[in-house]
């Protein structure tokens, strides 16, 4: 579920950045007044333990096939919501910088998407008001509906960026149904977990109480900060960067009415036509760089799009080769550079 | 997905990469981490049919590959692992946009294939990047830089914990595993039986270690906090290595540099 960096516009990611810096700052903030003092290790053991058994392979009985887990809610179970949502930061973190898994431009969604969700809204809403007396129905019920709330947050944001070609009503019929079944094993496994933890060592369960957020307002300031940086970002700051590239939803509205040949529009269908017309991207879109030396007057002239010619896809084949070979010859000529400089 | 002996490998061989000295090593771990941040949201922001303008900003992980004396081998293996999720996604592009872009007599490229093609550029030019500021800088070095950068220290103790811990857990599951491979009949997987038992013990064993662990560290003074290593200031080198590279990935951005090598080398004849 790690959202790659190619496939997100800077609007949204810097938007998840944002919303992903303020709930770190407000975890930490929590943290040293909530944690007892040998919390700290077991954090970074823990962390190192997520970080490793999201390699174990789990062999699902009766497919032939093997899932592997994820960790957030299990983290949660054994730290409580502000330290697991961290722990998960640095396993994210760790992922993105050594792994290049995600991404360190995707790593904000990722937060939002692997941390935010599974720590400060499943555990709280769900984990919490069914683990005493119900464990295992807890952990896989947390599970699949982190799962899915995760999914659907990368649908959004992919087709928010707009890179996926991908219409949103196809990339969500994809994904859920995908999450759900990942979500199941993933909450059996971490029940299967946590009933042989409290089988073997109940404390290790029963530590968390000094980390829980206390019940009342404070449980959901985190969920508000979120949301209200989300509103904040794209209300106002990002409306003209975001405004540079197309819109994943405008972009599969744009396309499917225009392959389908709709009739004439009316109702619904109206106000549609009527945002397509008013968000003219096409009109004016000077064509990207493979293109390039189409003339941007030109295409706003003839209204035509594509402007399709052939000396224009010559000539970015050309230049994309042209470009190749210069850098290649510099990287020889370093090359050269460095055996000379051993050899003196 | 990961296999946990190529982890092992992988963190080892990254955090000795870090320990070289060549001139991207010695720059400032805020200038790579600017510079890197730079061309990931340039990158992000060209748009989706962008393919030739884009290449030379492969010029980044090229030089730094040459000039950091990083080896190819681990960059091309991460990307590798990366692709599965982008060509399920990224092929739905040239089955949903057949807008001809690009003719060449009487073919035709599509709208689709270009973006999927764009798409695989970015990914290529973000996971080098990402790979290429830890390999040239380490773990400690960015925690130090971050700290300047008012990154909560709960969390880089953090990063720092846990990834010291990784190689003592990944050595101790590569034991428990293989060990469980071994009476097993030959199944890598973990059977429905051990779900629970099998990482549920791998997970008190850390537990105990880390109780044991933190023991030694309060005998050492260990305060809730880990000292980071103090480093070196911020040059003027350092200052010219992120405006050069910042001017180039803007020059990158507003100029077409492929097209106007064509019209430099062919005259604009085409």
């Amino acid at each position: 579920m790690h959202m790659a960096d190619a496939l997100l516009s800077p609007a949204v990611s810097a938007t998840m950045w944002l919303s992903a810096a303020g709930l770190t700052a407000y975890a930490s903030r929590r943290l040293p007044t909530q944690l007892e003092e040998d919390r700290v290790p077991l954090m970074g053991v823990l962390g190192a333990f997520v970080f490793a058994a999201q390699m174990l392979n789990f062999s699902i009985p009766g497919t032939g096939s093997s899932g592997h887990l994820v960790g957030a809610i299990l983290l949660a179970a054994l730290l409580g919501p502000c330290a697991a949502f961290l722990v998960m930061v640095s396993v994210l973190s760790i992922q993105a910088f050594f792994f290049a898994d995600g991404g360190l431009l995707a790593l904000g969604c990722n937060i939002f998407n692997m941390a935010f969700l599974p720590c400060f809204i499943a555990y709280p809403l769900v984990y919490r008001p069914l683990a005493d007396k119900h464990l295992s129905l807890a952990a896989v019920l947390s599970a699949v509906i982190a799962l899915q709330l995760g999914a659907l947050a990368v649908v959004l944001e992919t087709s928010l960026s707009g890179i996926s070609a991908l219409p949103l009503a196809a990339f969500l019929a994809l994904m859920q149904p995908i999450h759900l079944a990942i979500g199941l094993i993933e909450g059996l496994i971490t029940a299967a977990i946590l009933a042989f933890i409290r089988r073997a060592e109940p404390g290790l369960l029963g530590q968390k109480s000094g980390a829980l957020p206390s019940r009342g307002r404070s449980a959901f300031t985190p969920v508000l900060i979120v949301f209200a940086v989300l509103a904040f970002c794209s209300a106002g700051f990002f409306v003209w960067f975001a405004s540079s590239s197309p819109d994943g939803l405008e972009w599969s509205i744009e396309k499917l009415t225009g392959q389908t040949e709709l009739p004439p529009p009316e109702g619904i269908h109206a106000v549609i036509a009527r945002l397509q017309e008013s968000s003219a991207f096409f009109a004016n879109y000077t064509l990207p760089a493979a293109a390039a030396n189409v003339d941007a007057e030109s295409v706003k002239q003839n209204n035509a799009w594509p402007n399709v010619e052939s000396s224009v896809s010559i000539a970015g084949i050309a230049g994309a080769l042209i470009t190749l070979f210069v850098s290649t010859l510099l990287g020889k000529s370093l090359r050269a550079y460095h055996a000379a400089a051993k050899r003196s | 997905m990961l296999r946990l002996e190529s982890a092992w490998l992988h963190l080892h061989q990254f955090d000795e990469l870090a320990t070289l000295h060549t001139p991207i090593h010695r720059r400032h771990a805020s200038a790579k981490i600017l510079v890197t941040f730079a061309l990931l949201v340039l990158t992000a922001s060209f748009p989706p049919y962008a393919f030739s303008a884009m290449l030379p900003l492969l010029l980044y992980p090229l030089l730094l590959l040459r000039l950091g004396r990083i080896p190819f081998s681990p960059v091309l293996k991460r990307l590798a692992l990366a692709l599965p999720f982008l060509l399920c996604l990224g092929l739905f592009n040239p089955l949903l946009d057949h807008t001809p872009l690009l003719v060449f007599g009487s073919w035709q490229v599509s709208g689709g294939w270009l973006s999927f093609f764009s798409l695989l550029l970015r990914s290529g030019l973000a996971v080098s990047a990402a790979l290429l500021l830890l390999a040239t800088t380490g773990l400690p070095a960015l925690c130090h830089a971050l700290l300047a950068w008012h990154v909560p220290r709960p969390l880089l103790v953090q990063f720092l914990l846990l990834h010291r811990y990784s190689y003592v857990l990944l050595e101790e599951m590569l034991r428990t595993l293989r060990a469980y491979q071994l009476r097993s009949n030959g199944s890598a997987a973990l059977q429905r039986s051990v779900w629970g038992s099998l990482p549920g013990h791998l997970l008190l064993r850390s537990h105990q270690r880390a109780k044991r662990i933190y023991q030694a560290m309060l005998c050492r003074g260990f305060d809730g906090s880990l000292p980071l290593p103090s480093a070196a200031p911020f040059t003027w080198l350092d200052a010219l290595y992120v405006a050069a590279w910042g001017t180039f990935f803007l020059f990158v951005r507003c100029y077409d540099l492929p097209h106007a090598l064509v019209t430099l080398f062919l005259g604009g004849r085409l």
